[in-house]
């Protein structure tokens, strides 16, 4: 199978949509070359940094009728258009009963590892699962990103593409023919029996090194990528903790009402699943600190494949067992 | 001195009266049955600002849309809203315009082209300012308006969205209603200038000031911008100078800074009074047909009001209800089983 990079995947999948729907429009600060050269001007607008603007525009223009995308480009510039994005989109099917779709996608890119320092290093997303009306995800390979962007281009609600600045060069295969991945479906990204890690974009892969790792020492560690946000596939976290009885969430971000403190509430107020946990749920997390500059201190604050090693081991501990 | 009434029909003339006249006799009955605890959380009142709604909405067409405030039943009646389905939403129930969930500050109609009330000062800018872009993409020569307060123009959606549409050249109408207050607090003490029209030289567009309390005048300016955003020649900004005769809210003893002066000479200058005394003048409306026009349109509130009480309050259940839409199934769903990760 042909390989593409993450992002060339994304850039796939819109040019693919907007060829399908002429109401698809895109509008960005940069635009971005290759679709401005398909597409044109009227449909792949270069815009003013007024990101507040933009993602009122996008409300607007989706209750009319089209299907406009937002690329905030950084998560971090999104932050000027918090009110139309918590008060205004995430509310306004809901507010006003039902009375219109609002089909809208805004692109953010997240994470560190750049030396970028603390504002464009954020992984927000646990600020905006928190908000209800908004659907989101964050995929790993370039084969979740484009299908799960063509399935959230077709939503008929404001979704969020959550986008790994550390993936975006990273190449993995994906097909030709049209596919497209439900929105809300986990995927096992390593099947295994002893212990459940759920994580998310690069750390999926520091994951599945970590997996590798163990697995010459026995230990057999499955890996589900939750993809989705919100809708959460919260059948496929549960049976696979009922399945292994140990569960490390590996999140990017840190802990503090988090991604991963949600992943522990669904392990652990399920009573099957809490029935079958043999150790206490281990998150390893950014620490809660802004992102500093330095590669020593950014390298010290994000968690890697070998705290994902220390993390199961200790939940593999049987001194940790309660039973 | 009114603007003298333009060559509009007589039939339109009074239709902008019996307009105004709705929006004052809804409110003083929502107040009051907002009061009588009928109508719960917070209504804000439009009186005294009605020529400004009707102005502006007398000058469009049906393919045209609108966005509101928090004090949004003027707009919503001036662009054509159902009486009953907004009074059912005042009471919360299940026949509202938004099943009971919106209220006073969410009422929204998008068949009428009524984009929503909005509860955050300045939130419905952007909003509106995409519905110009949808109708410019669309072609059809429709135009889009924002109403807003002197107190959003201090906002940064104001500035932004202004430049984006001067910039586009968007069929927009962004009408500011100042009423010289953002809620107690005096635009005299929060302007640099006194007239919010002026801005309009930064983005290179016609601003201008008019009496928002002259409802020929407001839509004599109306109607020279969409002129002019239907033919291409993009945004314009309006200023119209009115009064809240009421307080912020119908909140029982809230303060109220106001010289109570000021309020009483602004109550002399009276739009809709204004609007009639000029149609007595012209032979257009009589005392007969005032009555009866004050008692049709008292009428219709009666019936709005049965209608209201008639609708079920929501199931508690509903709750739940339209937190998302629904999506059609996509024809190629199901790719969904590869990691992604080898080949």
């Amino acid at each position: 199978m042909r390989e593409l990079t993450y992002n060339e995947a994304a850039v796939e999948a819109v040019a693919e949509e907007m060829r399908r729907d002429p109401k698809i429009f895109y509008m960005s600060t940069d635009a971005i070359g290759p679709l401005l050269k398909e597409f044109g001007a009227e449909r792949i607008r270069a815009t003013p940094i007024t990101e507040a603007a933009l993602t009122g525009m996008a409300i607007g223009a989706a209750g009319c009728g089209f299907r406009p995308i937002v690329d905030w480009r950084q998560v971090t510039f999104c932050f000027v258009a918090m009110d139309q994005i918590v008060n205004q989109a995430a509310k306004i099917h809901y507010m006003f009963g039902g009375q219109v779709t609002f089909p809208i996608l805004y692109r953010a890119a997240v994470g560190g590892g750049g030396r970028v320092a603390a504002q464009h290093s954020q992984s927000p997303y646990s600020m905006f699962m928190n908000v209800a009306g908004l659907k989101m995800f964050l995929p790993s390979t370039p084969y979740d990103m484009k299908g799960l962007l063509k399935t959230a281009i077709r939503d008929n609600n404001p979704v969020i593409s959550f986008e790994s600045s550390r993936l975006m060069a990273r190449k993995g295969p994906v097909p030709e023919e049209d596919y497209a991945i439900p929105l809300g479906k986990a995927d096992i990204k390593r099947e295994g029996n002893d212990v459940t890690v759920v994580a998310l974009a690069w750390l999926v892969h520091e994951a599945l090194a970590a997996a590798e790792e163990l697995a010459r020492e026995g230990i057999s560690v499955e890996i589900i990528d939750p993809r989705t946000l919100v809708p959460l596939d919260t059948e496929a976290i549960r049976s696979s903790v009922q399945k292994t009885g140990r569960l490390v969430i590996a999140d990017e971000a840190g802990p503090t009402a988090g991604f991963s403190a949600e992943i522990a509430a669904v392990a652990t107020e399920d009573p099957a699943t809490f029935a079958r946990l043999t150790a206490p749920v281990k998150r390893v997390c950014a620490l809660q600190v802004p992102i500093p500059y330095a590669p020593v201190l950014e390298n010290h604050v994000f968690p890697d494949r070998s705290r994902i090693i220390a993390g199961i081991r200790e939940v593999m501990s049987p001194r940790l067992s309660p039973h | 001195m009114q603007t003298p009434s333009p060559n509009l029909p007589p039939d339109q003339q009074l239709e902008m009266l019996r307009r105004m006249l709705t929006i004052r006799r809804f409110e003083e009955r929502a107040s009051a049955d907002y009061l009588a605890g009928k109508i719960y959380g917070v209504v804000h009142c439009y009186i005294g600002e009605e020529a400004v709604a009707v102005g502006v909405c007398s000058s469009l067409g049906p393919g045209d849309r609108i966005i509101s405030t928090h004090r949004g039943h003027g707009h919503c009646i001036a662009k054509g809203a159902d009486l009953n389905r907004m009074m059912a939403e005042l009471y919360g129930r299940q026949a509202g315009y938004c099943k009971g969930k919106g209220g006073s500050m969410h009422i929204a109609d998008f068949g009428i082209g009524m984009l929503g009330a909005n509860g955050i000062v300045a939130g419905g800018i952007a909003i509106v300012t995409g519905a110009g872009l949808a109708a410019q993409m669309e072609g059809k020569g429709a135009v889009a308006v924002s109403f807003f307060g002197d107190g959003a123009s201090n906002a940064g959606p104001f500035h932004e969205c202004l430049n984006i549409a001067a910039t586009w050249k968007l069929p927009m109408l962004y009408v500011c209603e100042n009423n010289m207050y953002a809620a107690q607090t005096a635009a005299a003490a929060t302007h640099a200038l006194s007239d919010v029209s002026a801005r309009a030289a930064g983005y290179g567009i016609p601003g201008v000031v008019v009496d928002g309390n002259d409802i020929f005048a407001v839509h004599q300016a109306a109607s020279r911008a969409v002129d002019r955003a239907r033919s291409g020649g993009g945004p314009s900004l309006i200023e119209c100078k009115t009064y809240r005769w009421r307080a912020h809210t119908e909140r029982p003893g809230q303060p109220d800074s106001r010289d109570p002066g000021e309020v009483d000479e602004w109550k002399r200058r009276d739009p809709i009074a204004q609007l009639e005394r000029q149609l007595r003048e012209q032979g257009v409306l009589d005392a007969a047909a005032m009555d009866s026009l004050e008692r049709e349109i008292m009428a219709a509130l009666e019936a709005a009001v049965a209608f209201a009480e008639a609708s079920p309050f929501p199931l508690p259940e509903q709750a739940t209800d339209d937190v998302f839409a629904s999506t059609p199934p996509s024809p190629t769903s199901g790719g969904g089983s590869g990691t992604g990760l080898t080949a």
